[in-house]
């Protein structure tokens, strides 16, 4: 028997409160596509982190080629041949492509030589950049790119890739896939996470399973189902959510015409958006990160202005209104970032209930705040959506991700929108709660109002959605009913494969 | 090996209990210094603390402590505002000789005439002056983007100048026999802003300091716009989608600031300084910054750093006189406060833990 | 104006002078800025060099010793902001505020047995041959080490951070300090390093005025100059090459208002007249240009301004004032307004992690 790449054995590691590993062990062997396998909190992250020195496991011991491999930090483990493409960009911004490879090299070449071997392998590999180019101008798709191309330059022997799909389109995954065999081919071996079932199927050779920071399983993803992984992966099996019959009735809310600048300095400007959602209905839009998601959104809920006549609800003209007049008359919003911007970390529940409840809910009397009723009304959030908290005095920041998730959502829903827009309902929570928050979007929907969720989750958005259309680079693509879609279908909406090619050699 | 870990919220005792760590500590330090200086530590601080309100004399240092008081507040509470809402107004010295300006120049236009009118008209004056020399750094913000902090800092220069132009030039007494510096405004009754009652310091400056406390702390914890200040300073993208108006709030903000240290201004130059000197503006504008955050940018916290404060001032004057510490040694003692009180402020977030070399 | 009285020979070379401060202090601050750090305390560590540099000169009698010990004090008390942000995890601004404020206490403290004495002299350089270069050698040539140390500082910087690698990972740390953490930068080591050479050069800078400028030591005697300098970053949009522009730029205007104050010039009053009558056009004209629509309302407004002014030009014609010392020692402060709501809307060059909080969570 070979020695394997790297060996792992009972590495554990416990922050306060929670145990983020418990005794993991697995081997990856020389050469092979290895899935880490799990829901979001399982000690994935921590996992990888610990791999690539960014933290210092409590307990247990790895080795690399049968040597002893503790590394202090990246560099170190960067020497040792570990490189990592990370799933919220190590990018800077304001620098060009070639800077950013250098910042995640050893000993970079001079960058007159950087940029010839960036372009040398970026050709190699079908993934075509620009060194010259400044990061914050590229879209996610190349973003991922720099990245890759970053590990590649440094020949390394085992390749992490955390979630690297999230960004990509179906047609970009297919060409990543065969990037990646290629370099499974050449004897590199890849640590491969992700939560999608389907991909690891197609790709994998080995998969590992993490539950609440365990190892509850191994198994060949080819010649398992992906419901067994997924039972293995949840540790339960719960209903899918339901639909409902629903008959859309009349427009709500119209869009003609939206174009918008993006208020940050590399966001992406909307150009001429039209769209309708019909009461009772789930219009989705799809797309990959970065083309306009959050600029639409924030167009919606009213913190971006527009010409008054592009955005109609029940027939009249809001462009010109902001936040509070639109939540006045019916239209509700729910943002991507939870902590920040859905709600305020360091203020309690109660006072987050009173972030947007305070006009529908009738919170203020004559500028004074209703401190007794936001109370009631964060409690009734809490109840109603089953908030994991010791109450409505707690900070938000202290809730997990799934839980404050579910109160921002349901702090909308309770409302009782009329239209509501939301943006990644479910990211980066487990799956529970992301089933809780599916059912009750298809709940409001079945009660008349109209929704319109934006994700990157094109899985969520077939389950819930009517009609389907995507944005990319600001623009939108022709919206079609969501049942007659494939993937093909829709990776084209999404903009294709982007100018990513398959790799030459 | 310290680590530190963030707690999952503010802790509500650690916030009530740095201000006083920061406060012993200071002590502790100032101590130190004075014994650096070759003065008794013990006695210094005693001198500092416990004179002005105990000794022999405190019924002269008593009243004292509300005149010096007095304005430190009024503008801390103005501030606090800002800070809350992260808008940096630092120039509430200038804001503070403006409103001096304004409310002893309509004094002084009216003399020798004598009117009940006159001294609400001073009031106003004085809050006007010290809005409208607010209102430039906040136009300046909103309209071309510039950053309040050295807009606001640069007027507090040019105000001096303007203090000293007027001191020299308009406001100039012309029966003064060449002295620079205007009438004094203590023997023009109507313009006299006196002590209510005998013998207590209380004048209309100090019931003004409190009228502002209260109405800070009603904003602040039950009305709309307080929760918009708190919400726009914790979370600015989430306070635009709550619906607040920034542009609003940098108006609101910058413009109460400027209307309280006018109005502190106003107060003190037609009260306990009498008249418009060049060396009117002892730094109140600067100490309250210090109030302002060692009441942790709450109006009752302030009230009481205010009045703390206060007494560093006059315990500082005795120690001066009586001891011969010098009058920087009392800066420095106060500047220390406030880098003590943000250094052991980071407990309030996070915790201290202790861990084996190894393990890190 | 009767500017017949000033040589602009003795001007230029008294600009160079009165840059050198703000300039050494600028530059500081400007690689603070880089690494992400919003560090307002520049006038207290300016005015702790200026005491420390004179203090430890007049006791030895060497300058040099007298500068040395000006960047030490600088980088001590920076040293204290550095543990407050980055260990204590404070607020930058009210920690730079903290720092100010405790400069100028622990400066008067002291500099108590200093007030009226002078330092040792400082040579100038006399530079054979360039020297005498008729004008420009005395422009030019004829100054002391530390304003070439200010140039060559400013070369350095400008290299260091466009060319090196060290500059590299500095801005990195400054434009994103959570990826830098995560390629395993250390970014609150690189931070602390970058806060203690902004203190050094601070310091530095406060005691070229205690030492060369003045000389003499005079509580709160830096006078505004670190926030000069701090608002000079944000004109240089964080680029070395503008910030010698920008410093140039004060120096010339201080050196000017002392000079007209020295020379009690007589000002025309009907300047202000004119000013009156041409702002509103140029507005107007600016407007046009931009195409943007005018309405009538705002016509009139300019039309009656211009028209107000124009009057009292023309009444005020031939009047002359003395310039008051006071209004003219504003206008180095004026103008730094004025500068930065000309440069205020180019924050594109901004560190994006500029004055953010960093901790390393997990």
């Amino acid at each position: 028997m070979t020695t394997p790449l790297l060996s792992i054995s009972g590495l554990t590691k416990a922050y306060p409160g929670v145990v983020a590993n418990d005794a993991v062990s697995f081997d990856i062997m020389e050469g092979e596509v290895h899935a880490l396998l799990g829901e979001n909190g399982a000690g994935k992250s921590t996992l990888v982190k610990m791999i690539y020195g960014l933290v210092k496991p409590d307990s247990g011991a790895m080795s690399l080629h049968g040597a002893p491999y503790a590394p202090p930090d990246p560099h170190a483990a960067r020497k040792a041949g570990v490189a990592m493409v990370f799933q919220h960009f190590s990018l800077f911004e304001a620098m060009s492509v070639a800077e950013n490879v250098a910042l995640g090299m050893e000993e970079p070449p001079r960058l007159r030589d950087l940029a010839t071997r960036i372009r040398e392998v970026s050709e190699t590999y079908g993934l075509p950049l620009d060194p010259g180019r400044i990061v914050g101008d590229l879209s996610a798709g190349e973003r991922q790119r720099v990245e890759i191309i970053r590990c590649l330059l440094q020949d390394p022997r085992l390749l992490i890739m955390d979630e690297p799909t999230s960004v990509l389109t179906p047609q970009e995954v297919e060409i990543l896939f065969q990037t990646l065999r290629k370099l499974s081919g050449e004897g590199v071996a890849i640590l491969y996470i992700s939560h999608k079932l389907e991909e690891i199927r197609s790709l994998c050779d080995q998969a590992t399973i993490l539950r609440q920071g365990r190892n509850v399983g191994t198994c060949l993803p080819r010649e398992t189902s992906a419901r067994e992984m997924a039972e293995t992966m949840v540790g339960s099996s719960f209903a899918a959510p339901e639909r409902a019959p629903r008959a859309p009735g009349a427009v709500a809310l119209d869009i003609t015409g939206l174009s918008v600048a993006s208020p940050s300095a590399f966001g992406t400007a909307l150009k001429d958006i039209h769209l309708t959602v019909q009461s009772g209905e789930i219009l989705g839009l799809g797309g990959v990160a970065g083309n306009g998601q959050d600029e639409l959104l924030a167009a919606l809920s009213g913190e971006i202005l527009s010409e008054a006549h592009a955005i109609r609800l029940n027939g009249t003209p809001i462009g010109r209104l902001g936040p509070t007049a639109r939540r006045r008359m019916g239209l509700l919003a729910a943002p991507e970032e939870r902590l920040g911007h859905a709600a305020a970390p360091d203020m309690s529940l109660t006072e987050n209930a009173y972030l947007t409840g305070a006009q529908r809910e009738g919170l203020t009397a004559r500028g004074f705040i209703r401190w007794t009723a936001a109370r009631a009304f964060a409690r009734t959030i809490i109840e109603r959506f089953d908030v994991r908290t010791p109450g409505p005095d707690v900070a938000a920041r202290a809730l997990s991700g799934g839980n404050l998730q579910k109160f921002v959502i349901g702090r909308e829903v309770l409302q009782r929108p009329e239209v509501l827009v939301v943006n990644q309902p479910t990211w980066g929570v487990d799956a529970a709660a992301a089933a809780a928050i599916r059912q009750a979007l298809l709940d409001l929907a079945a009660n008349g109002a109209a929704i319109l969720c934006i994700s990157q989750d094109l899985d969520e958005l077939m389950e819930i959605s009517d009609r389907f259309g995507a944005l990319n680079e600001g623009r939108l693509s022709e919206i079609r009913p969501a049942q007659d879609l494939n993937v093909e279908e829709i990776g084209l909406m999404m903009g294709g494969a982007h100018g990513m090619e398959v790799a030459h050699v | 090996m310290l680590k530190l870990e963030k707690r999952p919220q503010p802790s509500r005792l650690w916030t009530w209990v740095t201000p006083l760590l920061a406060v012993v500590i200071t002590m502790v330090a100032g101590g130190a210094l004075f014994a650096a200086l070759g003065k008794d530590p013990v006695e210094a601080i005693a001198t500092i603390f416990w004179q002005p309100l105990f000794g022999e004399f405190a019924f002269y240092y008593r009243p004292q402590l509300l005149i010096k008081g007095a304005p430190l507040i009024l503008i801390a509470i103005g501030l606090s505002l800002g800070f809350r809402a992260g808008i940096w107004n630092i120039g509430a010295e200038g804001q503070y000789i403006v409103g001096a300006l304004t409310g002893a120049g309509v004094g002084l236009a009216f003399y020798p005439t004598e009117s009940v009118l006159i001294f609400p008209l001073m009031v106003l004056a004085g809050a006007l002056g010290g809005w409208v020399w607010a209102m430039i750094p906040a136009v300046l913000k909103l309209r071309f983007g510039t950053n309040e902090i050295l807009v606001s800092l640069m007027l507090v220069y040019v105000a001096e100048q303007l203090l000293a132009a007027m001191a020299l030039g308009p406001m100039k007494n012309p029966e003064g026999m060449g002295f620079p510096g205007s009438r004094n405004l203590r023997q023009y009754e109507s313009a006299h802003n006196a002590e209510l009652i005998t013998g207590t310091g209380m004048h209309w400056g100090v019931v003004a300091a409190f009228i502002a406390v209260i109405f800070a702390y009603v904003l602040l914890t039950r009305h709309s716009l307080g929760y918009h200040i708190r919400l726009t300073g914790q979370a600015p993208r989430a306070a635009r989608f709550a619906g607040v108006r920034p542009a609003r709030l940098v108006l609101v903000c910058l413009g109460t600031a400027g209307a309280l240290a006018g109005l502190a201004g106003m107060f003190e130059v037609s009260g306990p300084a009498g008249q418009v000197s060049i060396d009117f503006n002892v730094g109140y504008g600067f100490t309250a910054i210090i109030v302002a955050f060692l009441g942790r940018l709450h109006p009752l916290g302030i009230l009481l750093a205010g009045l703390l404060m206060a007494l560093t001032y006059i315990g500082g004057e005795i120690a001066q006189s009586n001891m011969g510490l010098p009058a920087a040694a009392i800066q420095l003692f106060q500047g220390m406060l406030l880098f003590f009180l943000l250094a052991v402020d980071v407990l309030t977030n996070y915790r201290i833990r202790f861990m084996s070399r190894e393990a890190v | 104006m009767d500017m017949g009285s000033i040589s602009p020979e003795l001007l230029l070379a008294s600009l160079m002078v009165a840059a050198t401060p703000i300039l050494l202090a600028a530059l500081g601050e400007l690689v603070v800025e880089r690494a992400g750090v919003l560090n307002l305390g520049v006038e207290g560590m300016m005015i702790t060099g200026a005491i420390c540099g004179f203090a430890v000169a007049v006791n030895s009698g060497s300058p040099a010793f007298g500068f040395a010990a000006a960047a030490g004090g600088g980088a001590v008390l920076a040293l204290l902001f550095a543990l407050l942000t980055q260990v204590a995890l404070a607020n930058q601004v009210a920690s730079g505020l903290a720092l100010t404020l405790f400069g100028l206490g622990l400066s008067s403290l002291l500099g108590q047995g200093y007030v009226g004495i002078k330092p040792p002299p400082v040579a100038k350089l006399d530079i054979p041959l360039l020297g005498d270069i008729p004008f420009l050698g005395r422009v030019l040539f004829s100054h002391d080490l530390m304003v070439y140390l200010g140039l060559a500082l400013v070369a350095l910087i400008w290299w260091m951070l466009k060319y090196s690698r060290a500059g590299l990972i500095l801005r990195a740390v400054g434009e994103n300090h959570d990826a830098a953490h995560a390629l395993g930068y250390k970014v609150v080591r690189i931070r602390v390093a970058a806060i203690l050479f902004g203190g050094a050069c601070a310091g530095l800078g406060g005691a070229y005025i205690s030492l060369i400028r003045v000389p003499q030591w005079t509580e709160g005697m830096t006078a505004g100059a670190g926030w000069i300098a701090l608002a000079l970053v944000v004109f240089a949009s964080w680029k070395a090459g503008r910030v010698l522009l920008g410093a140039w730029l004060f120096g010339g205007v201080t050196v000017l208002q002392l000079n007209l104050q020295a020379a009690s010039v007589q000002f025309p009053l009907s300047t202000f007249g004119w000013m009156f009558f041409g702002a509103p056009l140029i507005y107007l004209i600016r407007r046009k240009l931009q195409r943007s629509r005018v309405s009538w309302r705002a016509i009139t407004a300019v039309t009656a301004i211009s028209a107000t002014g124009l009057g009292y030009a023309l009444v005020m014609r031939g009047a002359l004032a003395p310039f008051k010392v006071e209004y003219l020692s504003m206008s180095p402060y004026l103008i730094t307004i004025l500068v930065l709501v000309i440069m205020a809307g180019d924050k594109s060059r901004a560190p994006a992690s500029l004055g953010r909080i960093f901790h390393a969570s997990q």
